[in-house]
């Protein structure tokens, strides 16, 4: 529609005003503020001065925590090319079924990410706690086998379940049960717009289906790969419960020593500017996924 | 359009290991709710071997007064956060469908920040100003006192209704309006009449999507919830800290089931269609 506020600025002004307030009073603000700390020094116990000191990043730049961000990086990128790799079969086995069944493998996908996160997660802890149904299962195939072993008159050592929770693999584990659903519907939405003839036309034109997908589906359905990697990959590096749930002390990642300067050691500019940091990463990965849109679609115009 | 391939060329899901792949992502989705369920019916604390049906730890969890007390701050700020966030999302929607302002992509931008801004960052922001800049009167009368979190709430969930809303707007056809206007209806009627029932199935994603957003959140209610202000995954959470144990299994299937029912009740009204098209979309993660 697009047209001129001159038209009838009353309405403009009733439409745009209450929400614009909101987003400025109860969302910029509160990150300008934060914002603002990461600029600034603890003076004392509750006291905080905005002096533009740069000793916050500093810290943050630490090599301690400059670990736990790379650490935090690397966990989120593994847990992309996992959902990726996933999610990809799955969104083209949704994408080409009859409508039928795709509307039942949608609420396949979509009944998980209508439930609560922190549900998903403390599910995953009783999965995989020492004496979880994992550990559960081992424990009585080794106990068959010794069994059976024994009968031939060789003993096997007692079974010792394996620590899984509070590992680094549990944490990678959890974040691609949670995520895997934000990584299949783009997927699918790109897919389900394919025009299938194009494939079609490939595979008639002798293009193995690996080719095919390769060269035809995969150049056509990149906006929805570009869109499922970033909305992975900034929740994952920015996750907080998983890591605090399932991970041990040593698969801290950034978010839970943000929530540490914030709720327990009062270093508040130092948790600002993490905090900040996770902020201009978010807003990188944001611009390169918009550039790599315009991109797409500017020789097309 | 002749069909010259090979039938069933891109008839993926008869091959078989597509099948066995879809069925294995399905048993990792579903196994541990299933598990987590199932077990909420066991009569044992060690919750490991099925010792038999009961419904102790419904009861058990459900005379859990402060699990109960969670659970009605939760349900109260879904209400009230999805229905300002409706408000709020339609404004905009409107107000960016319809017109062309300096601005626009500012405001289109900030719109997009809470959908991409990682909830940690948002939950310190709301602590630092619910902290510093606007104490929030926690002692006040309930439901007053759960304003922090139902303001919180509302920020981080109107934008994404603003933009389902907007979405179901672009297929809006002009000439229905115009029609509308020669017939004599003036702006008011126009809306009820045309304008609003072509938005219906955007509104009901959307709310749904906000009563889900702001039922499921934990990191940023976390850091605005008082000691009196649980709500219910906070409260889960001081409890799955401790330990795994049925009373957790109960509550959580209760609030699943609640979820579903939810999702449910709007994909009945809206159309599993809308729904999916607005959550396939945009995302908000742990």
């Amino acid at each position: 529609m697009d047209r001129p506020i001159a038209e009838a600025r009353g309405l403009f002004g009733f439409l745009v005003v209450p929400p614009t307030a909101w987003l400025i009073a109860f969302f910029l603000a509160p990150l300008g503020i934060v914002w603002a700390y990461s600029f600034g020094e603890n003076i004392s116990l509750t006291k905080i001065v905005v002096d533009g000191s740069l000793d916050a990043y500093a810290h943050a730049l630490q090599p301690l925590y400059l670990g736990i961000i790379g650490k935090s990086l690397a966990f989120a990128v593994l847990t992309t090319l996992l959902c990726l790799c996933i999610g990809f079969p799955v969104a083209v086995a949704m994408a080409f079924a009859k409508p039928r069944t795709k509307a039942w493998l949608l609420l396949l996908v979509m009944l998980p990410f209508w439930t609560n996160l922190l549900i998903r997660t403390y599910a995953l802890m009783a999965v995989l706690r020492t004496e979880g149904y994992v550990n559960l299962t081992l424990g009585w195939g080794w106990r068959s086998l010794s069994a059976v072993t024994r009968l031939v008159g060789l003993r096997m050592p007692v079974f010792h379940p394996l620590v899984l929770l509070h590992t680094d693999a549990a944490v990678v584990l959890g974040l691609v049960y949670v995520q895997l659903p934000f990584m299949i519907l783009p997927l699918y939405a790109a897919l389900d717009r394919l025009d299938r003839s194009l494939i079609e036309a490939s595979l008639d034109l002798g293009a193995s289906q690996i080719g095919a997908f390769a060269r035809v589906v995969a150049p056509m359905a990149a906006p929805g790969i570009i869109s499922g990697i970033v909305l992975t990959l900034i929740p994952s590096v920015g996750a907080y419960l998983t890591p605090d749930l399932l991970g041990g002390p040593s698969s801290l990642m950034i978010a839970n020593v943000i929530e540490r300067q914030f709720r327990s050691a009062d270093d508040w500019p130092f948790g600002a500017a993490l905090s900040f940091l996770l902020m201009y990463l978010t807003l990188v990965c944001v611009a390169a996924q918009s550039l790599a849109a315009r991109r797409r679609t500017a020789p097309a115009r | 359009m002749t069909r010259r391939s090979t039938p069933g060329a891109l008839d993926y899901l008869a091959r078989a290991p597509l099948r066995l792949w879809l069925l294995a992502t399905a048993v990792f989705l579903y196994a541990p709710l299933l598990t987590l369920i199932l077990f909420s019916f066991n009569d044992s604390r060690r919750n490991i071997i099925w010792r038999g049906f009961t419904l102790k730890y419904y009861r058990l969890a459900l005379t859990d007064s402060d699990l109960v007390a969670a659970l009605g701050n939760s349900l109260t700020i879904a209400l009230i956060s999805t229905l300002m966030s409706l408000v709020l999302g339609a404004l905009t929607a409107l107000a960016l469908w319809r017109f062309r302002f300096p601005g626009k992509t500012a405001l289109e931008g900030a719109l997009a920040l809470p959908i991409v801004v990682p909830e940690i960052c948002m939950g310190v922001a709301m602590l630092v100003f619910f902290s510093k800049v606007v104490p929030w009167p926690t002692e006040a009368p309930w439901p007053f006192n759960l304003g922090a979190i139902i303001i919180s709430h509302i920020s981080f969930s109107f934008s994404f209704v603003a933009v389902i809303v907007r979405a179901r707007l672009q297929s809006f056809d002009p000439d229905l309006e115009a029609a509308a206007r020669d017939l004599g209806a003036g702006t008011g009627r126009v809306f009820t009449s045309v304008l609003a029932p072509h938005m219906a199935p955007g509104l009901i994603a959307g709310a749904l999507l906000a009563f889900t957003l702001s039922l499921d959140d934990f990191v940023i209610t976390f850091f605005t919830s008082g000691p009196d202000t649980t709500t219910f995954p906070v409260k889960v959470y001081s409890m799955v800290r401790f330990s795994v144990s049925p009373e957790v299994n109960a509550a959580s299937t209760l609030l699943m089931g609640l979820t579903v029912a939810v999702a449910a009740v709007a994909v009945w009204l809206g159309g599993a269609r809308a729904t999916s098209v607005a959550l396939a979309g945009e995302g908000h993660g742990p």
